[in-house]
């Protein structure tokens, strides 16, 4: 109301740097390990760094979602694990039971992911009618999904998946032959030892659809739009009339439903489940979200920033490795680098929300 | 009998709300009526946000009623109050200090259009013209509109809340320390905007410590101490020395 009255200036170079510095120093990263890694630069790399790090970023995504209302979902890891052995225990069973192969799949995926709410609809329960804080609630969770796996698979791992799913989880889309022309899904019969060239994982895609529905949601709908605000003011939500309890039911089971997907991924891809698929999968999709600019108060991030942030990671992952470098290197590394992000986040202020900055 | 012959266009009737041994509102009675300022004045702690809390839908009574233009409003939660016509602006604004202006004057209530006729997406552009006329009427400038509330000043951040709720035609809007925040010149603008708003036939209630402010804009002030209603005056029948009295309670200037 008051027309002197001015909004904050940023000086050019930090507004720029604002919301970019995390692709810039992706890029930098890339660049860096294309001359110190050989074969770094390859589409072959590519694939790899993608195919094995579906897993972290799906959870990054469930992450995200929790993260931009304020909480945390510790629990993702250990729900990756678990519904990794109850895929393959329920295919299994379907398998022995009589019905076909590619139906006992598809039955078992399908249950799987229904299952797989069920921690992120306890965990929903605790902190939005209970109050539990979302670090307890989650952090219990975690200990419930890991004994309950272990349990089921009394101690060991689980095994059984058909070799239909392990064809379908390690196979490509599309394959190439020399002299033949490009074929879908089938790699091709060609002697032995001719080089096939494979592009693009179906488990890449897979989850590469499912990540693009849910940066459609946070961003263009009416329910990620009530994430951000609940995050933002947990009051002005309630007080807006936002059905703030639903919502928070809402994405904790979200989250424990990718994170059963990404279980469900682990169990076609390495044809196991373990109780700890997820364990160590946990901090790097944390470190995802806040290397990704969000908030661990809440309110801010984006799926295309967090994206950035599991790609940083998973490029110094594969980077190191090929350069020879011993792998607790990177533990130090993400260590700098997240503590980097942090302190850029609160020195490179951006004025305005990043949903509104991206849709300019 | 006529259920509304006060006239009232919102009143609760021996309204009790108790945290533990603790009565924080203790039957009060007390209405609005279209077209008029109420200022609801009292000490700390006397009761006054539980009040408006209970009005808002924030907090459920214990006991008694919420009545709209006389009937019961079976008000229990804020989207209730909201459905009835009953808008809050609390001291804190209750923005979304992450959100850019249209995003928070829809907040809860976002316009949608909908794509390739099966996805319900968020119709931003939609909101931002609906801000931004609401906005141009109050004669309210904000450089930006894609500004998020956390780069706005005080005063434009109360003017966001006040479009806020004129754009969805609030019956009753109810003001807690609306000038506490402010410059003199925007406190002046905001007193403008509640006469304008008066005469329009809204119902205001307000809030305020600022003696000056209820002798400047009410034209009645209802007085809480302790949880209770210990006194209602119309303000050309009293001055601030009886007010000021009925708040600390004490004795020697209570002259009705």
């Amino acid at each position: 109301m008051n027309d002197k009255e001015k909004v904050p200036r940023k000086s050019t170079l930090r507004g720029f740097l604002g919301g970019r510095w995390v692709a810039i120093f992706l890029v930098l990263e890339i660049v860096f390990f294309m001359f110190k890694s050989q074969g770094f630069a390859t589409v072959n790399s590519a694939q790899i760094l993608l195919f094995y790090g579906t897993q972290v970023f799906l959870l990054a995504v469930a992450e995200l979602f929790v993260v931009v209302t304020g909480g945390i979902d510790l629990s993702v890891g250990y729900i990756l694990g678990f519904a990794s052995i109850i895929s393959i225990k329920i295919v299994d069973a379907l398998v022995a039971a009589g019905l076909s192969v590619p139906a006992s799949i598809l039955a078992g995926t399908v249950a799987t992911l229904v299952i797989g709410l069920v921690p992120g609809l306890v965990n929903g329960w605790l902190v939005a009618w209970l109050r539990v804080p979302p670090f307890i609630a989650t952090f219990s969770m975690l200990g419930v999904c890991h004994g309950v796996s272990e349990l089921v698979i009394n101690g060991v791992y689980a095994m059984g998946m058909p070799q239909l799913a392990a064809d379908i989880g390690n196979g490509n889309l599309l394959y190439k032959a020399p002299h033949l022309p490009f074929i879908f899904f089938r790699r091709p019969e060609v002697e032995r030892g001719t080089p096939v060239l494979a592009l693009i994982p179906n488990i890449v895609v897979a989850a590469a659809i499912v990540i693009l529905i849910f940066a459609f949601v946070l961003r263009r709908t009416r329910f990620g739009r009530h994430l951000y605000a609940i995050g933002g003011s947990m009051d002005a939500a309630v007080r807006a009339g936002i059905p703030v309890r639903r919502r928070i039911l809402q994405v904790y089971a979200l989250s424990s439903f990718l994170a059963s997907l990404a279980g469900v991924t682990y169990a076609f891809m390495y044809v196991s489940g373990k109780a700890d698929a997820g364990a160590s999968l946990l901090l790097d999709a944390i470190a995802a979200v806040m290397i990704g600019g969000a908030s661990m108060f809440g309110g801010t991030g984006t799926v295309g920033r967090t994206m950035i942030g599991a790609l940083v990671l998973a490029v110094l992952d594969l980077g190191l490795r090929m350069a020879g470098i011993a792998t607790f290197d990177k533990y130090i590394l993400v260590g700098a680098i997240l503590v980097l992000a942090v302190i850029a986040a609160r020195y490179l202020p951006e004025a305005q929300h990043p949903v509104s900055e991206d849709r300019k | 009998m006529n259920e509304n012959a006060s006239g009232y266009l919102l009143e609760t009737r021996e309204i009790v709300k108790r945290f533990g041994g603790l009565t924080a509102v203790d039957r009060v009675s007390v209405g609005v009526r279209p077209g008029e300022v109420l200022a609801l004045v009292g000490d700390n702690g006397a009761g006054k946000s539980t009040l408006i809390k209970l009005i808002s839908g924030v907090y459920k009574p214990d006991e008694g009623s919420l009545l709209v233009q006389g009937s019961d409003a079976h008000i229990e939660s804020p989207r209730d109050a909201l459905e009835a016509g009953i808008e809050t602006i609390y001291q804190d604004l209750a923005l979304a200090e992450n959100l850019d202006v249209g995003a928070n004057i829809f907040l809860g209530r976002e316009r949608i259009k909908r794509r390739l006729g099966l996805f319900r997406v968020l119709d931003d552009a939609a909101m931002a013209e609906e801000a931004k006329s609401v906005l141009d009427r109050l004669d309210i400038r904000i450089p930006s509109l894609r500004s998020v509330i956390r780069t706005l000043s005080g005063g434009q951040r109360q003017a966001v809340a006040i479009s806020r709720s004129i754009y969805w035609k609030a019956k009753v809007l109810v003001m807690d320390e609306p000038t506490a925040a402010l410059g003199i010149a925007e406190q002046r603008k905001v007193l403008d905007l509640v006469r304008t708003l008066r005469d329009q036939g809204i119902g205001v209630i307000v809030i305020s410590h600022q003696m000056y402010d209820v002798f400047e804009v009410a034209d009645r002030i209802a007085v809480m101490r302790r949880g209770q209603l210990v006194g209602e005056r119309l303000v050309r029948a009293t001055d601030p020395d009886e007010i000021v009295g009925l708040i600390v309670g004490s004795e020697t200037v209570t002259k009705r």
